[in-house]
């Protein structure tokens, strides 16, 4: 059963590289895990958010008083309630429009800018009676005119979503008037135009993609108390526990440790958990109340209030020699921010050619606000739209010049000492190694047989992140460790850091007790995501397993009455180098409380080094000519993971990430009508891909370990989502001899092409 | 406010009483009412299947099921698969197999695919596919929950 996923294995260790069972894993069987839902508290209401049936409108009035007076009501709360309310444009100076655009993301001040904007919120005994008691509320909108696709928003006299938008150009120039562009960029590399000139073959082109929804299964969540001596607890469903401490604080402008944030069991997130929306409005509730507050976002808020990733509009132009060697290549990026500026433009611009070497490059990219939800991360921001994009232009340019797409991508792929066209310079990475990896792969070597089928192929890069983490260690008279950890985790992270703390103190993998603590019991660790987790909160772990190891160390030299310098600590055992004295780690465990106390090794680091992370896919698909519809029939994904430190969890990923591009490249999309209103907001109608729609994902795992981390551990979660998209498309290309550009592939798009 | 109506059933084997409004959902009255946590709300539309239970040998959507509904009836839970003895060999599969990631959707995939294999122990991928179509997975691609409940099944028949 295993044959269909590969491992390439370049070091073997002890126990990073194996597959044991997950230590949260019983809950999550049994359904004893507690996700943030599941909480009760002693006096605990529950509260709903009233949100903005508009897509653009001033809000002139809101009147709260039949809402309050509904019995079973204990607090309504709206924008007045927000600090920001109370500050002006002189007390918040430059930072207005930050501090404005966090504030009212919460709850909306002056203007509603997507439909599902939440604009009050009400506590009551039980969420039905919150429920009813939204209906009392009174809002008086003036309804304005939306604006929801990225190109119009961007012409002159666009309706204006935020009168003061001003943005700097890649020049240091400050534009004249407001706009919705909230950012320009621009990077070039030698000479684009003459690049182009030497080219033999070019191939330009345009391309859209949808909105989409990141589709955790778990509803955003969240807790609060505010206790009586001011602090705030909170117990939510996040990736990052101190991002929410954070920007709590922010908002309602007290101490961050005002603020204990205990992440819960987390439902999925794939970026879109990094950003939250309820935690200080059920703070606002709970302080008015005087009791805890739990607050539930249902499935149409969550489509509708909560993330999406961008739409995009593209074009991209490419040109080669008749050797095969790209000469020169230009993309332009126009992503939707949402209702706030801070689209993944710049991530996508990075990316976008990141997997071939450039002599000539030129990337520009805007940001541009539109009335639709202010879009969150989801899994390697910005990247899929750009490679949907630049993938199809390679894969035309292969058919131009007759040549193996394979190959084509290895006579132009970078490799250690490459450099980006926006500067940085690769160090070890693996994307030869992947192509290789898919050239000699059966399912690439086989022939595709069969009419109206295509095998479509794609590489895609993510640049991974580092950030701080923070591991405590603390050592049990049993020989068994706890480890105290920031890093919520989202798909078998407890496992990965534990193996690698196993495989750093020489003990058993089942001996290291995880746990993931709230943010005043651990030192400072930002977000599950970037594909950061297992690269960096499993090095902290690496350098506390190394400070416990020196004070085992230093506890069996004073035991032994011997100079430390004496003592060596070797695969779990504490020696004397020269002398007939040693400790089992277990042995001096229990020792520890009677010759001078417990032994805690600590760590908090901020690594760089993280490691870049390639992928190639595969992909064989079936369109039917009569309905359009695109069935996949074989899929294999390729990825450097450095190291795979739980094989299976890597799989996981991979295969995650994968069905997850399928979904946005063959069903997903946020439908809008006239108004702007998004009329497919259920999982109905917004249709992810199903266990019925998908064959297995069979995987390979390369092993080009990374420099940059004591076991060559790259992260792995977000570049499997990067290649789908394109090579999707480029499969349906090669099986109607189509072209197609635009976001999702449905049948009636693929109908319209073909017919 | 609508008067509340005392509905016994039997969850898990054991015979309970709880008092509902009319309109609560079977999940709701199982999570907010009986304080059993372990079926989901994903969507509370019956698209998801994080809230599947066995309803009279049925597998349903608890959200789409009333609480009165469950007068007189089985409701099988997800804490009721596991046992004094341990755990039910699809939950080992989904341990060993490596068959969650956030874990959300597993108590749904465990009911449906306990109610699949107790009836069809030897299933196959391709219905095990078409089985599972009703529970929505976001995180593992479903490659390693096919597997596991192809695993399970043989390990069910040993």
């Amino acid at each position: 059963m295993t044959t269909a996923n590969q491992v390439l294995s370049e070091v073997e260790y002890e126990v990073v590289g194996k597959r044991p069972v997950r230590p949260d894993g019983v809950d999550k069987v049994t359904g004893r895990a507690q996700y943030g839902a599941d909480l009760e508290l002693t006096g605990l209401l529950h509260a709903r958010v009233l949100r903005s049936p508009h897509a653009h409108a001033r809000i002139n009035s809101i009147d709260t008083s039949r809402a309050e007076a509904l019995a079973g009501v204990r607090a309504v709360v709206t924008a007045a309630d927000l600090p920001f309310a109370a500050l002006s444009r002189e007390d918040l100076s430059n930072d207005y429009n930050r501090f404005k655009f966090l504030s009212d993301n919460f709850l909306a001040s002056d203007k509603a800018l997507y439909r599902g904007h939440a604009v009050a919120a009400v506590a009551a005994e039980n969420a039905h009676i919150a429920e009813a008691a939204l209906d009392l509320i009174d809002v008086d909108y003036e309804v304005l005119e939306p604006v929801i696709d990225v190109r119009a928003a961007m012409q002159d006299g666009a309706p204006l979503l935020h009168d003061d938008l001003v943005h700097t150009s890649a020049m240091g120039e400050i534009s004249d008037k407001p706009s919705n562009v909230a950012s320009y960029m621009k990077f070039d590399k030698g000479d684009t135009a003459a690049g182009f000139a030497n080219s033999d073959v070019i191939v330009e082109r345009e391309f859209t993609t949808a909105s989409v929804h990141q589709g955790y299964i778990e509803p955003h969540n969240a807790t609060a108390h505010w206790r009586a001596d001011g602090q705030i607890n909170i117990w939510c469903s996040t990736q990052g526990a101190f991002v929410v401490r954070a920007n709590t604080a922010d908002v309602l402008r007290i101490d961050v440790s005002s603020v204990r944030v205990t992440p819960m069991e987390i439902g999925g997130g794939f970026g879109g958990k990094v950003t939250f929306y309820l935690e200080p409005v059920a703070a606002l509730l709970s302080r008015k109340a005087g009791a805890p507050v739990k607050v539930l976002m249902s499935r149409t808020e969550v489509f509708e209030g909560s993330g999406p990733a961008p739409g995009s509009w593209m074009r991209v132009k490419m040109g080669a020699d008749s050797a095969g060697k790209i000469t020169a290549a230009e993309i332009e990026l126009a992503f939707e921010a949402g209702a706030y500026p801070g689209s993944p433009v710049m991530q996508g611009a990075t990316c976008a050619f990141a997997c071939y070497e450039l002599e000539n490059g030129t990337v520009e990219g805007y940001d541009v606000v539109v009335n639709k939800p202010k879009t969150a991360a989801y899994r390697a921001p910005g990247s899929p739209q750009a490679a949907f994009g630049v993938e199809q232009v390679v894969d035309e340019l292969c058919q131009k010049l007759g040549v193996d797409p394979v190959e084509f991508r290895l006579n132009n792929t970078v490799t250690e000492g490459s450099r980006k066209v926006e500067g940085p310079v690769f160090q070890k990475i693996g994307l030869v190694e992947c192509l290789e990896a898919a050239r000699n792969h059966e399912h690439y070597r086989s022939p595709l047989e069969g009419s109206n089928r295509g095998r479509g192929i794609a590489a895609g890069f993510w640049m991974n992140r580092g950030f701080h983490s923070s591991v405590n260690m603390t050592v049990n008279p049993d020989g068994t460790v706890n480890l105290i950890e920031g890093s919520v985790d989202i798909g078998g992270s407890r496992a990965s850091i534990a193996q690698q703390a196993a495989e750093t103190l020489g003990i058993a993998y089942d001996e290291i007790k995880p746990q993931v603590v709230d943010t005043d019991s651990i030192g400072f660790t930002m977000v599950t995501g970037g594909s950061r987790t297992t690269f960096a909160t499993g090095w902290a772990a690496i350098l506390a397993a190394e400070d416990v190891k020196q004070q085992m160390v230093q506890r069996a030299a004073s035991i032994w009455d011997v100079p430390v310098e004496d003592v060596e600590y070797d695969g779990g055992e504490i020696r004397h180098k020269s002398e007939e004295l040693s400790f089992t780690f277990k042995d001096l465990a229990r020792q520890l409380y009677t010759t001078g106390g417990g032994i805690t090794g600590t760590a908090s680091l901020d690594p760089t080094g993280e490691g870049n992370s390639f992928g190639v896919h595969l992909v064989d698909v079936e369109v039917d000519p009569e309905t359009g519809k695109t069935e996949v029939l074989r899929y294999t994904a390729i990825q450097d993971a450095g190291k795979a430190v739980h094989p299976s969890y890597v799989e996981g990923q991979i295969q995650g990430g994968a069905v997850q591009g399928i979904g946005w490249a063959l069903n997903e999309e946020y439908y809008f009508g006239d108004n702007g209103q998004m009329m497919n907001s259920s999982f109905l109608d917004y249709r992810m891909p199903t266990s019925l729609d998908l064959p297995m994902i069979d995987t390979v795992i390369v092993e080009v370990a990374n420099p940059g981390h004591p076991y060559g551990v790259r992260g792995v979660g977000e570049v499997p989502i990067v290649p789908p998209l394109a090579a999707v498309a480029n499969a349906v290309g090669h099986a109607t001899n189509q072209r197609l550009t635009s976001l999702p592939i449905t049948p009636g798009s693929v109908l319209e092409a073909t017919l | 406010m609508p008067g509340l109506v005392h509905v016994t059933t039997t969850i898990n084997g054991n015979q309970t009483d709880f008092l509902c409004e009319p309109r609560q959902s079977l999940l709701e009255c199982l999570r907010d009412v009986v304080g059993m946590t372990g079926s989901k709300e994903g969507c509370n539309d019956g698209n998801c299947g994080a809230c599947t239970v066995n309803l009279d040998g049925r597998i349903v959507t608890s959200c789409l099921v009333l609480g009165v509904e469950a007068q007189g009836a089985e409701v099988n839970t997800i804490e009721g698969v596991a046992s004094a003895e341990g755990l039910h060999p699809i939950q080992q599969s989904f341990l060993e197999n490596a068959a969650l990631q956030c874990g959300i959707c597993t108590p749904g995939f465990i009911v449906a695919a306990k109610a699949l294999l107790e009836a069809e122990p030897d299933a196959d991928e391709a219905r095990i596919r078409h089985w599972l179509a009703g529970n929505l997975c976001r995180c593992t691609g479903y490659d390693k929950i096919v597997r596991a409940v192809i695993d399970a099944g043989e390990r069910m028949r040993a």
